[in-house]
């Protein structure tokens, strides 16, 4: 983590003791001690919604700002984020077109009410694990797959059979591809006062396969749906000031880099920062939502335009089964106004308001994830840039709490698939903006990129590699105080 | 008029023309909503039974007259359901239900043959466009194989339809036994619905095949329908959870229901999803019952089942009214204005409805309306959701007006908020 050299600060914290912090500059936001900060009651700025959270709505409404027209247009973005998409064909010329593979056959049905997905409550068939998936990759095989890599053409060299993904359904008459198989395995982890928290360490594999076994070198990657709030906001955050952030040699030595996923944007046809995804693999709220529309629902678009989604050649049915492909719609499944449309709904859902952030435990929650340098990573604060039409989304100081940087979370997260610039123990620092209303929106309190983490304590307990410290302080803390750090996050 | 005026004097609302009539209790108004709703599902019933005996009649006598007197009984069966619509979107026990009877759009291919132009345009012969369950005695479903041998109400609910939550195959319900009926549109926003002929049903000069499977099929869809309406029904009976469910509280549960489910259907719903999107995109898909040209009367009877709810007074199918103290009498006690407005605002929704109507009537379907380039249909269509977005707002006013954001919704999680008419 890189920041312009600054003098040493002395923070208090109780039940710790002095702890020595380098590098913050003085015209820094440090460590708050029980101190609010202006602002911070509104992370998404003057888009925050002002509607509601105390339902499980809250993710669900629409940019403060937004205007007559941008609502009307985000009504019919939700619309589309929640049709049910109809096999092929159909008389539904404009909602056919599902798979032929998909892993579910709506947006709306990993991203329950906008927010995030969760591993299965049990294996096939007592659960179908409809928001989550295993993105599957191998090593590259050969020199043109090596320069494809290293020009950042693509992220990963799919599994030659089954493709980028398993696709655990297909439309009627076709084979799906195989299932996920998780087991878990109790692993006690004991705190400075002797507290022992059981975390669940989870083992893949997939069950099932219909043409064949995987490639012997095949990697996988568990992905729950992510929530959806803010991700407009973070799209406007400038590149400069999340590269500057990037500290890819520790240069300042503080155990923490920091790096820039560097990824193809076919709408400018170019590198850029990539910024979503849990390993930071897309650059675009356009390009997370064709690869979605692509991957998980087989449905072509302006960004992919393949009719049959992830099918690969080894799986000519899925090739030459239906597609919904129309002339009206630009010979696509989901046509560029359809497309436009749930774009702009996925970049104006609103971030919720603090709750609580004034609350003296908060407060004392606050100074002690600074304290633990929890801030290193999950960076409080940016201001965005401007926004083309969308005056909601610019200029806005907001509160993400998170660098969108990869970090290494250490072999106990490590899910050994590179992505782009991402290697298999990098993650992207997840935003915790909204984390609190988690159970409200979405029924559960299932953290991290696979759902092993039940609670919000687990997933501080997971990491590890260049969060080890800030782990390894938070398991110190006494009772009293790991309960005010939570509830700091959960007030986020 | 007698309970409202019960304990005011002529001369008081006089001399204050502005004040309130007496509020009736909140827990009479809880109990005309769930009377409405049980009338309502209960004519629903009663015309889904009338639909099967008109699918029985079709199938033993397989006749062009046959056909189209089952297609009439459709029709009439959509009539009270549709009304019924403004109990979604805050009950939970109708909207996990829902899905069952009136899920759409249908995964067609899965169910019966579609149209060869469908094939020779994809320029194959590819196996996947018979790969529907009339057709086929084993299927792959969603990836699995599925023994479809017997075509029986078991295999449509628990294998088609339950199979894997949320990502279920549409395969059941009113729009299924639709295409059953018409067979596929294939006119796009062109005039003309579905063309399937009588024969499709006939054993003995069967046309598109497996005419003795087609009717299986067709027979117990629309048995699953009776049985699910049949649940439905119940469940605002007397000792139905759905009755209790909203009696709750002292019946202010039914309010929060009542409120958020008129303002989610008028808004999102039918003035979003249904019509704004079929709009913006001229699909003719967005007509709801697109096999039958029957779009029209869904919308109309859409927003009458609107006005049901909030004045309390439901027509049932044969000519008796269901009727009691009501949303507006509530409204019209704390804002005689609030509930004034809200009721012109329902009337010209309906009035806007009535003439996509009438237009259809006069033989412009609801798919030809919002075809790209039919200016004069595309506003129509605009105008009718200008209106529901209209009385969406009053019904927010009214949200406001009774002060529903005080409501504990606890014992009753099916309502998120009154305040979040969506």
């Amino acid at each position: 983590m890189n920041r312009p050299a600054g003098h040493f600060v002395l923070i208090l914290m109780p039940g710790v003791g002095a702890i020595c912090m380098a590098s913050l500059a003085a015209s820094e936001v440090i460590a708050p001690r029980f101190s609010t900060e202006v602002g911070e009651e509104s992370p998404g700025g003057s888009a925050t919604t002002r509607e509601s959270i105390d339902t499980p709505e809250a993710f669900s409404h629409a940019s403060q700002g937004i205007g007559l027209e941008g609502e009307a247009k985000f009504k019919v973005g939700n619309a589309i984020f929640r049709k049910l998409w109809a096999s092929s064909p159909s008389s539904t010329h404009g909602s056919d077109g599902l798979g032929p593979l998909y892993n579910s056959r709506s947006c709306q049905g990993c991203h329950v009410k906008d927010g995030r997905g969760h591993p299965p409550s049990a294996n096939y068939p007592a659960d179908t694990a409809e928001s989550m998936f295993l993105r599957l990759s191998i090593p590259p095989q050969n020199d043109a797959q090596k320069q494809l890599l290293a020009a950042h053409r693509i992220n990963s060299i799919a599994e030659p059979t089954y493709g980028e993904q398993l696709q655990n359904l297909a439309v009627h008459g076709l084979d799906n591809e195989g299932r996920m198989h998780i087991t878990y395995s109790d692993e006690p982890v004991t705190l400075g006062d002797g507290t022992l928290v059981k975390l669940r360490r989870p083992t893949y594999r997939v069950e099932a396969l219909k043409h064949g076994p995987l490639h012997p070198e095949t990697m996988l990657s568990p992905r729950v749906a992510p929530q959806m709030i803010g991700i407009g906001l973070l799209e406007a955050i400038p590149e400069s000031d999340i590269r500057a952030n990037a500290d890819p040699d520790d240069r300042d030595n503080d155990g923490i880099s920091g790096r820039t996923n560097e990824v193809w944007s076919p709408d400018d046809e170019t590198v850029a920062l990539g910024r979503f995804g849990w390993k930071a693999g897309k650059p675009s709220v356009r390009t997370q939502a064709a690869s979605a529309l692509a991957i998980d629902m087989g449905l072509s678009n302006p960004l992919d335009r393949r009719p049959s989604g992830d099918c690969t050649a080894a799986e000519p049915a899925c090739l030459d089964a239906p597609n919904g492909n129309t002339d009206r719609d630009d010979n696509l499944e989901v046509g560029p106004k359809v497309f436009d449309h749930l774009v702009f709904y996925s970049q104006n859902l609103a971030v919720p308001p603090r709750r609580s952030f004034a609350d003296p435990v908060v407060r004392q929650g606050k100074t002690l994830f600074y304290g633990l340098n929890c801030q290193g990573c999950h960076a409080p604060s940016f201001t965005t840039g401007n926004v083309d039409g969308q005056p909601q989304l610019s200029q806005q100081k907001i509160w993400p709490y998170s660098d969108l940087l990869l970090h290494d979370m250490g072999e106990g997260l490590a899910d050994h698939r590179p992505e782009g610039v991402a290697d298999g123990r990098e993650w992207r620092t997840a935003p915790l903006w909204g984390i609190g209303l988690t159970q409200l929106v979405s029924g559960h309190t299932l953290f991290l990129h696979d759902g092993r983490a039940r609670s919000i304590e687990e997933a501080i307990l997971w990491h590890g590699g260049e969060a080890l410290a800030a782990r390894d302080g938070y398991a110190a803390l006494p009772k009293a105080e790991r309960e005010a750090l939570i509830k700091f996050v959960e007030s986020l | 008029m007698l309970r409202l005026l019960a304990t005011a004097t002529i001369a008081l609302l006089l001399a204050l023309p502005a004040l309130a009539a007496d509020a009736p209790a909140v827990s009479a108004v809880a109990k005309t909503y769930a009377d409405i709703a049980e009338a309502g599902y209960t004519d629903s019933l009663i015309e889904a039974r009338k639909l099967r005996a008109a699918v029985d009649t079709l199938i033993k006598s397989p006749t062009e007259e046959n056909l189209v007197a089952a297609r009439k009984a459709w029709i009439a069966a959509r009539v009270p359901y549709m009304q019924t619509e403004a109990f979604r979107f805050g009950n939970k026990i109708v909207d996990d239900w829902e899905g069952r009877v009136n899920a759409w759009p249908l995964d067609e291919g899965l169910i019966d043959y579609v149209s060869q132009a469908y094939i020779d345009q994809a320029g194959s012969n590819n196996d996947l466009y018979n790969a529907n369950v009339i057709a086929n005695t084993s299927i792959k479903i969603g990836g699995e194989t599925v023994d479809t041998s017997k075509i029986t109400k078991e295999l449509l609910s628990d294998k088609l339809r339950e199979a894997g939550g949320v990502e279920s195959n549409v395969s059941t319900g009113y729009h299924a036994i639709e295409f059953l009926l018409w067979g596929q549109d294939l006119n796009g926003t062109g005039p003309g619905a579905g063309k399937r002929p009588a024969s499709d049903y006939d054993t003995k000069n069967c046309t598109g095949g497996h005419c003795d499977r087609r009717g299986q099929y067709l027979e117990a869809v629309t048995d699953l329908l009776v049985d699910d309406l049949a649940y439905m029904a119940a469940q605002w009976g007397p000792d139905g959870a759905a009755r209790k469910a909203v009696m709750a509280d002292d019946g202010r549960a039914a309010l929060a229901a009542l409120f958020k489910g008129l303002g989610s259907l008028s808004y999102g719903e039918l003035a979003g999803e249904r019509m704004k999107l079929g709009l913006l995109i001229h699909d003719p898909e967005e007509e709801q019952d697109c096999f039958s040209d029957n779009t029209h009367n869904a919308h109309y009877y859409d927003a009458l089942g609107i006005k049901n709810v909030y004045l309390g007074s439901y027509k049932r199918i044969d000519g008796s009214v269901v009727s009691g103290p009501s949303a507006s009498d509530l409204v019209r006690a704390k804002s005689p204005e609030a509930d004034q407005r809200t009721r012109a605002s329902i009337d010209e929704a309906l009035k806007r409805m009535q003439a996509i109507v009438d237009r259809a009537n006069g033989g412009e379907a609801y798919d030809q309306m919002i075809g790209e380039g039919n200016e004069a249909g595309n506003a129509l269509v605009d105008q009718a959701i200008q209106a529901l977005i209209a009385q969406s707002k009053e019904l927010e006013r009214d949200i406001a007006a009774l002060d529903l954001k005080t409501i504990e919704f606890q014992g009753s999680d099916s309502l998120d908020s009154a305040g979040t008419v969506r």
